[in-house]
């Protein structure tokens, strides 16, 4: 299990995360959700062990982050991050398999190139794996580092009855609905494995339809924590956002959805057709 | 795919004008034919029909008094000439491509990390004080002053950079890179004030070192440097994972497994000691290590277990043959090897820069 206890980080004056614990689970996906500048991706960067907390301490399996080698970490967990600064023409094939090139997994090339075209397949990139990264689309190159970090997790576990945990940052961010699935699809694979899956999303739908848990940030701090039908609550979600929210339930009532506000306020909004000469406070006033 | 698909059409494609093993098998080759030109000609001619008699007297020792001549040519010019040459080339054009996966910029050269102008200076400063403050000093190294003194600036400067900026316990490259653009300028300035108090002897002395060379070589020389190309070839297999992670990033480099500040240390480190070693024996001779590494990734792509030995192989190559241009070009006399490179590199390189753009894919 990845913990984080009492995490608190700031840098300069501001705190970016106060006092934050968060568990996440072997065979569970956690999504974390919130609004801009929450503190989402500074968690995540923390559970990841890029960042050293201020105070509080990660740990996987009991361990503090800090105590394993960048190596012995690595074959523990895999992490998408949310825009890569690969500015190199590697293929997506060369990309992929850096993420069997952990040192220990010592494995031959023919295996390495192997379980980076399971990958690729997994997430119907076979057809551009001689493709140069620099003309990818901002799409194809988030499947590309998403299908890095699952061939660094299909290699042999170091250890059995060990937790490997999958960070990803907004993997779903410019995909489209069809690739937004598949990446779903192969996150819940990856927890049905066993690992312990931790993402950061933006769509709330998404995290309804994905998440065994949801931790909401808020102005750097857990507002809420539980299940999809816990969390995504119109008044934690208005108080959150900052804006009206409202939640649905899909036609089974097993699962809440959320429509953009603004769909909801331009509803409201509509008599006022005066926008177009200066009506604009009239429509604030409703 | 077939000829008629233009070069670049397949770039696009990310297919690669050659797979890994042919181009280090090419540049292997190329090499050893760049030596063999370089051995073989020469203002002093040894003509190609002479020269298995001159290597065969070599070889057994004997005394052949047809080709002495040859023989101490080939022995005490040539030779070190050809193995100074190859390890400047090498040296130069490795520590190019690790300074460009450092900073993930195809134009990053290792004078960013101050090596060059810090070598600079201190011999501009040993030619300029050789007469006057330090000159019991200078005297007693003899003519291996200047190069001790470039590889100490050199080094030195690098060492103080890396100090300075990772005394928060973490090397960030971003102030490394503005941190040694200042120190650059500082050197540079420093460089310009003792040349501005030259006087003309000094400053053409100056000039010359400023625009490299090899005419120097000796086989002391070479011994100088033997520790360097050993350091670079024990160094570079280690950091091969590590500059291919660095290059999705310093946070990719970590989730993969990389030690990434350990990792850059050493980059810099080796960098220095090899730049340093080859500024000091050739003085400054640029272009080799963005060109090289460039034609590489351009070529095979940009993995660096075929862009580092690649690079060394290539760098090698291209070095010996400017060096043959700028002792045959105007012969007797002998052009300077940084301009005759800067003539070969800079139009090459400006062609690939307009021609590919700067990602070179």
């Amino acid at each position: 299990m990845l913990e984080a206890r009492h995490l608190t980080y700031t840098t300069g004056s501001s705190t970016l995360l106060r006092a934050v614990d968060v568990g996440v689970r072997p065979g569970r996906i956690l999504v974390l959700i919130g609004p801009n500048g929450a503190g989402k991706s500074t968690l995540l960067r923390l559970l990841s062990g890029d960042l050293k907390p201020t105070q509080g301490q990660v740990l996987l399996d009991g361990r503090p982050l800090g105590a394993f080698a960048p190596s012995e970490l690595a074959r523990r967990r895999a992490v998408v991050p949310q825009a890569s600064a690969l500015s190199f023409p590697f293929t997506v094939l060369e990309v992929t398999m850096l993420g069997v090139t952990v040192p220990g997994f010592g494995l031959s090339d023919a295996e390495a190139g192997k379980a980076a075209l399971d990958a690729l397949a997994s997430l119907d990139m076979t057809d551009l794996k001689d493709r140069s990264y620099l003309h990818l689309s901002g799409g194809e190159r988030q499947r590309v580092h998403i299908a890095r970090a699952l061939c660094q997790l299909a290699m042999p576990a170091w250890r059995s009855g060990q937790t490997r945990c999958f960070l990803l940052d907004e993997p779903t961010a410019s995909l489209d609905l069809a690739h937004q699935t598949q990446v779903l699809a192969a996150l819940r694979r990856q927890a049905d494995a066993g690992h312990a899956v931790l993402a950061v999303l933006h769509d709330l739908n998404l995290a309804a339809a994905l998440a065994d848990d949801i931790v909401l940030l808020a102005r750097s701090e857990v507002v809420a924590a539980g299940s999809a039908q816990e969390v995504l609550r119109d008044d934690l979600l208005s108080s959150a956002y900052g804006c009206p929210v409202r939640t649905n339930q899909t036609p089974q009532g097993d699962r809440p959805f959320v429509l953009p506000p603004a769909v909801f306020a331009t509803h409201v909004a509509r008599p006022a057709r005066s926008l177009a000469n200066g009506g604009g406070a009239h429509v604030l006033a409703n | 795919m077939t000829a008629a698909v233009p070069i670049a059409a397949r770039a696009r494609e990310g297919g690669r004008l050659a797979s890994p093993h042919a181009l280090v098998a090419v540049s292997a080759l190329a090499l050893l034919v760049a030596a063999f030109l370089s051995v073989s000609i020469g203002p002093t001619g040894i003509t190609l029909a002479s020269l298995p008699r001159v290597l065969a007297a070599i070889a057994s020792g004997q005394h052949d008094a047809a080709t002495a001549r040859e023989q101490l040519v080939l022995l005490d010019i040539r030779l070190p000439r050809l193995l100074l040459g190859a390890f400047v080339g090498a040296a130069l054009a490795v520590s190019g491509a690790m300074m460009q996966g450092m900073f993930r910029n195809p134009l990053a050269d290792p004078a960013l990390i101050g090596v060059s102008s810090g070598a600079a200076l201190a011999a501009v400063a040993t030619i300029a004080l050789g007469n006057g403050l330090a000159g019991p000093v200078t005297k007693a190294f003899g003519v291996y002053a200047l190069p001790f003194a470039a590889f100490l600036g050199g080094v030195s400067t690098t060492l103080v950079l890396v100090l300075m900026v990772g005394r928060s316990g973490q090397l960030s490259v971003s102030t490394l890179l503005l941190a040694g653009v200042a120190v650059g300028a500082l050197s540079g300035a420093l460089t310009g004030l003792i040349s501005y108090a030259s006087d003309d002897r000094e400053l053409r002395d100056l000039t010359l070192w400023m625009l490299g060379s090899l005419s120097g070589a000796s086989w002391p020389k070479v011994l100088a440097v033997l520790p360097f190309a050993l350091l670079i070839a024990l160094a570079l297999p280690g950091l091969v994972r590590a500059l291919n992670g660095l290059l999705l990033g310093e946070a990719e480099a970590f989730h993969l497994g990389i030690d990434v500040d350990r990792a850059k240390r050493i980059i810099v480190l080796v960098t220095a000691a090899a730049v340093g070693a080859a500024v000091a024996v050739a003085g400054v001779v640029g272009f080799v290590g963005i060109v090289i590494p460039h034609l590489i990734r351009l070529v095979a792509g940009p993995d660096h277990r075929v862009v580092l030995p690649g690079s060394a192989l290539l760098g090698a190559t291209l070095v010996l043959l400017a060096d043959l241009l700028a002792r045959m070009l105007l012969r007797p006399a002998e052009l300077p090897l940084g301009v005759v490179m800067a003539l070969i590199g800079a139009p090459v390189f400006l062609h690939m820069v307009v021609k590919r753009g700067v990602g070179g894919g």
